[in-house]
This record gives structure tokens, sequence and C-alpha cells, in this order.
């Protein structure tokens, strides 16, 4: 069974009588393991998410989230009026948000200005990242979902976005995103490759769980939450039932991949939030920016306001922080 | 050390403002008592609080008589008069909340989080909730009719929330009342008195009478008390029941039980393991419907236990101030030593005994989450009431076995289901003998849902349009 | 020449049989005037505990039977009554005032009061029970179930009196111990026939006859007995006694009353033996 595995070992999972490996088998046995997986009590997992948020955290512990957190934002701009020159203004400002920050972990463009941002931030730890696959709709065909990815992989990312075929998604036919995201996996080649679930039209937790779940089997090395185009994009809720699909694969598999909710994360309270779900879900092993990313553009000017609060005791104003 | 430690977030104390010292609530005045005073104290910290007075037979009679001569001017006030002084009173209690949160945290040693977002919520909801049945009991089908003055003796695990399970629905129909709150938990019975004084609500219609056993027992045998309302034990509950039998008191009883939390291998696990915790360790497991006993499908035994162990380990069990403690410190050193002497006799007889890595502090009364796997029915931790954060896990294979399991016990207050299966659910609904029954979802309370047990859990009913049953002369 | 009357054997009822007292005791019933009128079986303790294991036993059939049938079944002890009539009339008259012109009105009486019960089995759920409008995203009912086993001292009224304390407890789904009248007996054995040719299942009644003082404190202590109803009881030592013994397990206990059972008998013996279930679900995708 060892060399037929599909991902890590070949283990018994949940309540399934098949192991992982045989899972993509089929379109049916696929269906038959996405199925079988636990189902999420909506009520129950809201519930869980907003005791979370309740989590009161201050002084030190603050001051390391706020660090933490910047050091985890995907620094985004994904608008059609997205041009070289806005790219590097926010590339300057991933590499030195103000003054003793850390880093941000990546800038997240369109493919056509992954060459811009690559070279805007070349040496300095902090990875571009791409859109891919028809983003945001993923309305395309698999060639130029491909040659999208390819694109920019060229181009220089080092992590492909790429978007789920929700309307696959929808209408059951899991295999076929199952093959697209082998497929744009393999045009990855050595770049990371977060699958974009699009939550907010997946409709329901159950779903959710199945989504990450499809995708984590397919391959990817990170699951996130939402394009940002569509509303709701990362609730809390839906980033718990992700990050315990994380840990529950890992548990599985052996395979370990990140979580990145994005959209909707505005305030330093939402990120700090972000990061609770993560420690009292999926642990420490999660909280770095390798395994858990927020995607976000306002984010980050809240968080350098925050930080200076704590360090001025003072609370801070917008015109000291740069627009980008 | 972990990357991500909270700093302590302790709620302040400010707001509270302790005397040295109180008397008992007669007649719309504080009163010495006749008898010795006691200390209430703190459990988290064993430093004490305030000194109590014990109100005696002859304190007590007092109260009664000043409950009976209110009751004339009470019981005759219009509908929607009585109504307006507990709209009064649940709003006082929200302007107040925080303030009684802080106290009842300190008095009881539960969380901050569980007295600001559970317990202080709900009591505010159920004086708004029978507020607004003041003036429409012809609507109820009980008649309208008050029985006269309710002798009323709560328990220390949700001292505030059960006052106003009792004072509510009792004002409500025209009653007047002499609660005794429990020994260990008088204050925020003593401040409720005093929002009883800023609502202007006539002398005597509320009269609080602190002390221990015997001054409840003052309070059911008193021969002009009409009615006698009991939430705690089912030994004292039955030792009230012979009291007031051959009288013409009308008795409603609250106690013990030893709910089934049945886990069917279709559960949606997370949620299931978010609700056996709330099951038990909510309130350190000083709740009288708490899931005590997990009866789990013996297909996902292992797979729920490590689920189940993973999360106890992110269990916060500390100060009880702290904003992000879950646990809280036991209610009182007795209380503290009958759940030690359970738990010993659990192993002893041969269940097998785990509990997460936790700090516990050096001062104050506390326990660590437990769980105790390898039990069978016939051991002592499945059948006796514990009180306290303890959970024994017992296997089922079939539903008709889990209804068994579940059913046989003396008691019959609560039960949980957790299946994504709808007629299963309603079909194990339908045959649990409880009162309540949580499916996917447990311990959850409100104003307008009835709470009360079959068997040796008592009987009546609190909350909803029959919790006003107990209170008028059906 | 007048040909000699067969004679009726008035026995116990217990599970759906007639058996007499294991004791092998019996007591002689006379009427008001002192005429003999029968040998009615004297049950023991053992025989109130046999009731008790069949009551138990025919719990679970009984409430989980639906309303409808329930209501059906007591609707078809009513027509047998109907049916005879004449019989309970002239059986019950040696024993009350008014004669044989009363005691068919009180026998009319009971028919009616069986049939007004009978309707009852699938209306008082809905007007016990209630959904629950809670201040959050669960649908939550309550529903009214029996309480289980219980225990009835039924009143002196032989038959109107029996059949008023003994339908309501039923009705919802209630299983029963029946200590009928000390002095006048013989009309609940023949009720017990009327109950046994109804499809009423073995069990879901059981009739004792014999010493109140006797039977009742042990149906009262009985840890398998969930309700105590002691109507029936007129001495209040008696009373005070079995509520006292009650409280071991928390029974529910109705107290001894004075009954005017001609008059409207409202709800308040059947909820006295309901309990009510409330069940909560959350509402979500």
């Amino acid at each position: 069974m060892e060399e037929e595995a599909l991902v890590g070992d070949a283990v018994m999972v949940s309540t399934l009588t098949t192991s992982l490996a045989d899972v993509a088998a089929s379109g049916a046995t696929l269906r038959a393991f996405l199925h079988g997986l636990p189902g999420v009590d909506r009520v129950g997992a809201d519930q869980r998410a907003a005791m979370l948020g309740t989590r009161s955290i201050k002084t030190t512990a603050k001051a390391k989230a706020i660090d933490l957190a910047i050091s985890m934002v995907d620094l985004t701009t994904l608008e059609g009026a997205d041009t070289a020159g806005k790219v590097r203004a926010m590339c300057i400002k991933a590499l030195r948000p103000g003054s003793d920050a850390p880093k941000v972990a990546a800038v997240c463009v369109y493919p056509d200005l992954v060459a811009v941002a690559a070279e805007a931030v070349r040496g300095s730890g902090v990875k571009v990242a791409s859109v891919a696959t028809a983003f945001p709709s993923g309305r395309s065909s698999l060639e130029v979902k491909v040659s999208d990815t390819a694109l920019a992989v060229a181009a220089g990312a080092d992590e492909i976005d790429m978007v789920i075929d929700r309307g696959a998604f929808l209408s059951g036919d899991y295999m076929k995103i199952f093959e697209e995201i082998v497929a744009v996996k393999a045009a990855c080649g050595a770049a990371h490759l977060k699958v974009i679930l699009e939550t907010g039209e997946l409709s329901t937790y159950d779903n959710v769980r199945r989504a990450s779940w499809l995708a984590m089997l397919a391959g990817a090395d990170f699951i996130k939450t939402s394009t940002g185009k569509v509303s709701p994009a990362a609730t809390l809720p839906v980033t718990l039932i992700m990050l315990e699909a994380v840990r529950d694969f890992r548990d599985a598999t052996g395979r370990q991949v990140g979580v990145k909710p994005a959209g909707g994360i505005r305030t330093t309270k939402d990120a700090i939030k972000n990061l609770v779900l993560v420690n009292e879900t999926a642990g420490d092993d999660w909280l770095t920016p390798e395994w858990f990313r927020l995607g976000a553009s306002s984010l980050l000017n809240d968080l350098l306001m925050q930080r200076q609060k704590l360090a001025t005791g003072r609370y801070a104003g917008p015109d000291y922080f740069t627009l980008d | 050390m972990a990357i991500f430690e909270y700093a302590p977030a302790p709620e302040s104390t400010d707001v509270v403002d302790i005397k040295p010292s109180y008397g008992l609530f007669i007649n719309g005045e504080f009163v010495d008592g006749s008898g010795p005073t006691f200390k209430t104290i703190n459990p988290a910290t064993e430093v004490p609080l305030a000194e109590i007075a014990t109100a005696t037979s002859d304190d007590v009679d007092r109260a009664v008589q000043a409950a009976r001569k209110a009751f004339g001017v009470w019981s005759a006030l219009p509908g929607a008069e009585r109504a307006k002084y507990l709209f009064r009173i649940a709003r006082i209690i929200q302007e107040r909340a925080r303030e009684l949160a802080v106290l009842e945290s300190l008095d009881n040693g539960k969380p901050i989080r569980e007295s600001r977002d559970v317990d202080l919520p709900l009591v505010a909801a159920h004086f708004f909730y029978y507020a607004g049945w003041a003036d429409k009991l012809e609507y109820a089908g009980f008649g309208t009719k008050a029985l006269g003055v309710a002798g009323q003796v709560i328990p220390w695990n949700f001292p505030l929330l059960m006052l106003a399970w009792k004072i509510a629905p009792a004002l409500a129909c025209g009653n007047t009342v002499v609660l005794k709150p429990a020994e260990t938990t008088p204050l925020t019975a003593l401040w409720f008195a005093d929002i009883c004084r800023q609502a202007d609500l006539p002398p005597g219609v509320v009269n609080i009478v602190t002390g221990a056993g015997d001054t409840g027992a003052a309070v059911v045998a008193h021969p002009d008390v009409n009615k006698v309302a009991f939430t705690g034990s089912t030994e004292v509950g039955r030792i009230i029941a012979r009291t007031v039998a051959g009288t013409d008191k009308k008795l409603t009883l609250e106690l013990g039980g030893k709910a089934a939390n049945i886990v069917f291998e279709d559960a949606a696990i997370d949620q299931a393991v978010e609700g056996i915790v709330n099951g038990i360790f909510f309130n350190q497991g000083h709740v009288c419907c708490a899931g005590s006993r997990l009866l789990v499908q013996e297909s996902i035994q292992d797979e729920l236990l490590d689920s189940l162990k993973r999360r106890l380990g992110t269990l916060r069990v500390g100060d009880p101030l702290d904003k992000n403690t879950d646990v809280g410190a036991i209610n009182s050193a007795d209380q503290l030593a009958k759940i030690r002497e359970l738990s010993e006799i659990g192993e002893s007889e041969g269940a097998l005994r785990w509990s997460p890595a936790c700090e516990l502090p050096e001062r104050g009364f506390w326990f660590p989450p437990t769980i105790f796997t390898g039990v069978a029915q016939s051991h002592t931790i499945a059948r006796d009431e514990i009180f306290g954060p303890v959970l024994s896990v017992l296997t089922f294979r079939t539903p008709a076995e889990a209804v068994e399991k579940a059913n046989n016990t003396p008691y019959g207050l609560s039960a949980g289901i957790w299946t994504e299966k709808g007629s299963r659910i309603l079909w194990m609904a339908d045959k649990l003998r409880a009162g309540v029954v949580w499916a996917n979802t447990f311990n959850k309370f409100d104003p307008a849902s009835p709470f009360g047990g079959y068997k040796e859990s008592g009987y009546g009913r609190e909350g909803g349009l029959l919790g006003l049953e107990a209170y008028l002369d059906v | 020449m007048s040909r000699l009357s067969v004679r009726k054997t008035y026995k116990l009822y217990i599970g759906g049989a007639f058996p007499r007292s294991e004791s092998g005791r019996s007591y002689p019933v006379t009427s008001p005037k002192g005429e003999f009128l029968a040998n009615a079986s004297q049950a023991s303790r053992k025989d109130a505990r046999d009731a008790v294991v069949a009551a138990r036993k025919a719990f679970p059939g009984w409430s989980g039977a639906t309303p409808y049938n329930r209501g059906q079944i007591l609707y078809r002890v009513a027509e047998m009554l109907e049916g005879r009539r004449a019989q309970f009339a002239e059986e019950s008259a040696p024993v009350r005032q008014g004669g044989k012109r009363a005691a068919l009105e009180a026998v009319d009486a009971t028919v009616d009061r069986l049939v007004w019960y009978a309707g009852w089995s699938d209306k008082i759920a809905a007007v016990r029970g209630a959904a629950n409008p809670v201040a959050g995203p669960y649908f939550n009912l309550s529903s009214p179930e029996p309480t289980g086993v219980v225990a009835i001292v039924a009143p002196a009224d032989p038959l109107l009196g029996l059949v008023s304390v003994v339908a309501p407890v039923i009705v919802t789904g209630n299983t029963c111990v029946v200590v009928a009248s000390e002095p006048s007996p013989l009309a609940s054995i023949t009720l017990a026939e009327v109950l046994a040719t109804s499809d009423l299942p073995g069990g879901v009644v059981n009739v004792l006859t014999g010493r109140q003082a006797e039977l009742a404190p042990w149906l009262a202590s009985h840890m398998d007995v969930n309700g105590l109803d002691l109507t029936g009881v007129a001495d209040a030592d008696l009373a005070l006694r079995c509520e006292q013994a009650a409280a071991e397990n928390l029974k529910r206990v109705l107290r001894p009353a004075q009954e005017d059972w001609t008059a409207d008998p409202g709800i308040g013996r059947m909820t006295r033996f309901l309990e009510t279930k409330t069940v909560w679900h959350p509402v979500g995708i």
C-alpha cells in the first residue's frame, strides 16, 4: 500500500473503511470519502468561534500577537486598476511596514504584475504570491488555468493562490476539482500552492470541510478561505473548520497543510481572534508564517497603529501611517 | 513555553464594594439576624469576603409575617403594575450586570466569562420574561389566583440565576417570597435586596434570609408558607417532601442528575467534543443537569477520546476573575472533599483516571478537569452525582442500548444526543426519560424554556408558560 | 320454581389476568344495610408487588402507543360499559344511596366520563405542550409525557369515582395499580372484566381489592412506582404516612380530597401525572 499512497501514509481515517490512497480512485470513491467526513453543526461551530473570540489578549500577549500577525500578512492588491507603480509601492511597505516592525510574509498580486513584485522584494525573504487560474471566478478551461499558473511561476511567483471551480463543487463533480488541483500543482513546480475554496459560495460548513479535504487530498500546500471578491469572506467559524481540517489531515496522513483566511480581516482584533483560533485549534505548529497567513490589505496599518499604542501608551492616528 | 501565551487579563474588582458584614433583608430593611454570624469566602483564595447573619426560626417567622402582610398589597396590585416592578428589576440587573458578575465570581468561584456571558444575561432575561406574564395570567390556563407566601431555598451553583428562577415567576403571579440563598454564596442575593429597594418594590414582597440548612428547614416548615420551591440535592429534596407531607403546601423540587450525553458514530465530532466539554466542565461541573456520563458508540470511542483529551489540554483552569479562564474554583472545601472522595472511589473501583497537565493555584479549592474511562454502569462514579468537573466515559453498541443505559438511573433531569440523523434524534428524544433533552447541543437555558426533571430529579417546571403553574392556585 | 343463580367469584385483576390473592384471603362485602353481597379477594403486599411489576411491564407499550390508539381503546371501554349498563347498575345499587335509578345515572355518568377522557388522548399535548421561543438559533419544543406507574387509592364511589381517577391517569399513557374502594370493591372487578375485553393491554390497569391501610403504604413506598393518587384515603394519618413514604423516590403525589364526581373534572388529574420533556435542537444549515 505504501507506494500507492497518494499522500503520506495510507492510514484509516474516521469512519471510513478505505485508505486515503484509494480515495481518489474514482469520482464515486472521492464522493464517498468526502460525504463520509463528520458533519459540522453550524450553530455549534459558530458558538465555539464566538467563544474563542472573547479571549482577552492584553499587554505582552498582545504585543507578541501583533508582531506575529504582521509577519503572517499576505499584503494584497487585486484590483483591476493595479499598476506597476501601485505594486512597487506596496512592496516597499511590505519590506518595511514601519519603524522596527517585522516584514510581512508575502505580497499577493495578479500574474501580470508578479515580475514587478519579484523585482521589488528580491532577496528580502518576503515571498511573492500570485493569484491564478482565472481568478476570482475560476470560470475557464483547465488549459487556461494551467497557463495562467505557469505564467505567474515563470515571472517569479513563490506561491500560487488558485481558485476551485465552485460550480463543479456544488454540482458534485469533485473529481473535476481534484484533477484541476493536481494539474495546477504540477504547473507550480517548486512554488507553493494555496487553494482558495471561496467558502462564501460553498454555503454550508459541511461543504467547507469537504472542500478543505478535497484540496488537501489533491496536494494543496495551503487552503485559503476566500478571494476577497465574495461576501462573506473569512469568517471565524470558517477558519475554525479549516483549522480542524488541517489538524485532522495531519493526524491522518502526517502531512501538514497551511491555512490562510483572506478577505474581511481589517482590524487588529480580527487578526488576534484568528491567532487565538490557531492557538486553541491547530496549536503551536501552525503559529508561524510558514503555516498560517492572513490575506489582507488595510489590516496592516491597524496592526501598526495598535503596535504604536502599546509602545507609546497613546492612541495612534492614521496620519502617522503611510497609505501604502 | 508555548508560542502564544495569554497574559493575565483579570477583571477589575473595583466595581464591587463589599461591606464587612450583612444582615437579613426583612420587610424592606436590612436587620440583624439572631443566630451566630458566619463568613462567606472567596473559594479561589479562601479569603473571607464578608460576615453573614444567620436567620433563626424566629427571624424566618418575622420574614414570613412581613411577606404575609405584603401579600395583601402585592396580590391586589393590577398585573400590569407588578409587571412594571419586574421590568424595573430586570433593567437594574442589566445596569449593574458587571458588578453582579464580578461579585458572583468572587463568591462562587465561577469564571467571570461565565458569570458575565451566561449567568447575568439569563438573570435579566428571566425577570424580563416573567414581567411580561404578570398582566397576562388569564391567558396561561392556570387561573390568576396567587398562592400566598412562597418559601424558596436555592443552591450555590448559580446563586443569582436560581434566585431569578424562583423570584421572577413568584412575583409575577402575585406571591410574596422568603428566599434563603446558599450558605456559601449569599452575596448576590443580598445585592438583589438592594436592587429591590432601588426598584421601590413594596416592603415585604421580597425577603432574604441567610443561613445554613437550619434556616432553610425553618422556611420550609413554616406553617404560614403556602408554597415551597427548592433547588438542590435529591437528599435534601426528599427531606423537604417529607416535611410538607400532610400540609396544603404546594411543592416544586429541582434536584440532582446524572445525565447521559450520548454520542453516535455519525455525530458532528468537533461540535460533539465541544458539547461534552460544555456539558461537564461548564461551571466546574457544578450543574445539576451536567452531562456527567458520556455514552460513546464503541466504533468511535478511540477517535472521540483522543479529540476530547486534546481539547481538555486547552482548558484554562485558574483565577475565576481572569477573562480567559474556562474552569474556575470548586465552590467549597466540603464540595472539593466530596469530589475527591468520589474520584478516589472511581480509581479504587478500577476506572482509569486522566487529567490534562494543569497547574492549580496553591490556595483555594481546585480540582482539575478529569475523565474516567473504562467506566461501567455498576461503578459508583457512573451512578452517584459528583457535582464536579469529572466525566465518566461509558460505551454502547446500539441506539437501544444507549437508551437503556441512559435511563438506568434514579435521576431524570437531562440528556444529550449527538447524531446527524434526524429520525434517530427524535426516536432517542422520545425514549429518554429526562425533562430536558439537548440534541446536538448541551447546557442551553432560556427563560421561555421549561426546565425540570423526571423521577428523583424532582418535579414541577421552571421557565416558560409551565413555570407559572408552580405559583398559581390551579 | 326459581332457579338458583350462579354467582361470580370476585378476584383480583393483575397483568390482564384474574388471579386470587396469593395470600388466599378474602373478606365479605356487604351492603350498607349489612346484607352479604360477595366475598372479595383481600390482596396482600405481594399482590401489590406483582401488580406493580405488571404495570411497569405494560408501560413501554402503552405509553408508546399512539394517542389516537389510546383514545380509541378508552372509547371502546365506554362502549363495553354501555353494553353492561344494567349489570353495573344492579351491582352497585345495593351499595349506594338512591337505589337503582341513581345507580343507573351513575353508570351513565361513568360512560360519559370515559368518553370525555378518551377524547383527551390526542389533545392534552396541544394544551400542555409548547413551542418555546428561545433567544437563540434553536428549535425548542415541550411536550407532556406520562409519569410512569401510578398507584391509585380509589375513592368510595364505587364506579364513577373509580373511573374518574383511573381514566385520567391512563389516557395519557401511564399504567396503574388501583386499590379499589374497601367497602365497595365489587364494581371494580366487574369493570376489570370490561377492561379485559376492551383491547386495553394487560397490565395497564391492575385492580387490587382489600384493606386500604394494608396496601397503600406498600405502594407508597414502592421504589418502582412514580406517582401516588391518595384521593380515596380518608384517614389523615394514613395519608400522611403514605405521602411521607412517597418522598423516598420523589413520587408525584395527589393528596386526598373530597370531590364531587359529577362536576367538570378539569385537566388537573391528567396533568398531575404528566412530566414535561423539553427538546432542544440547533437550527442551522
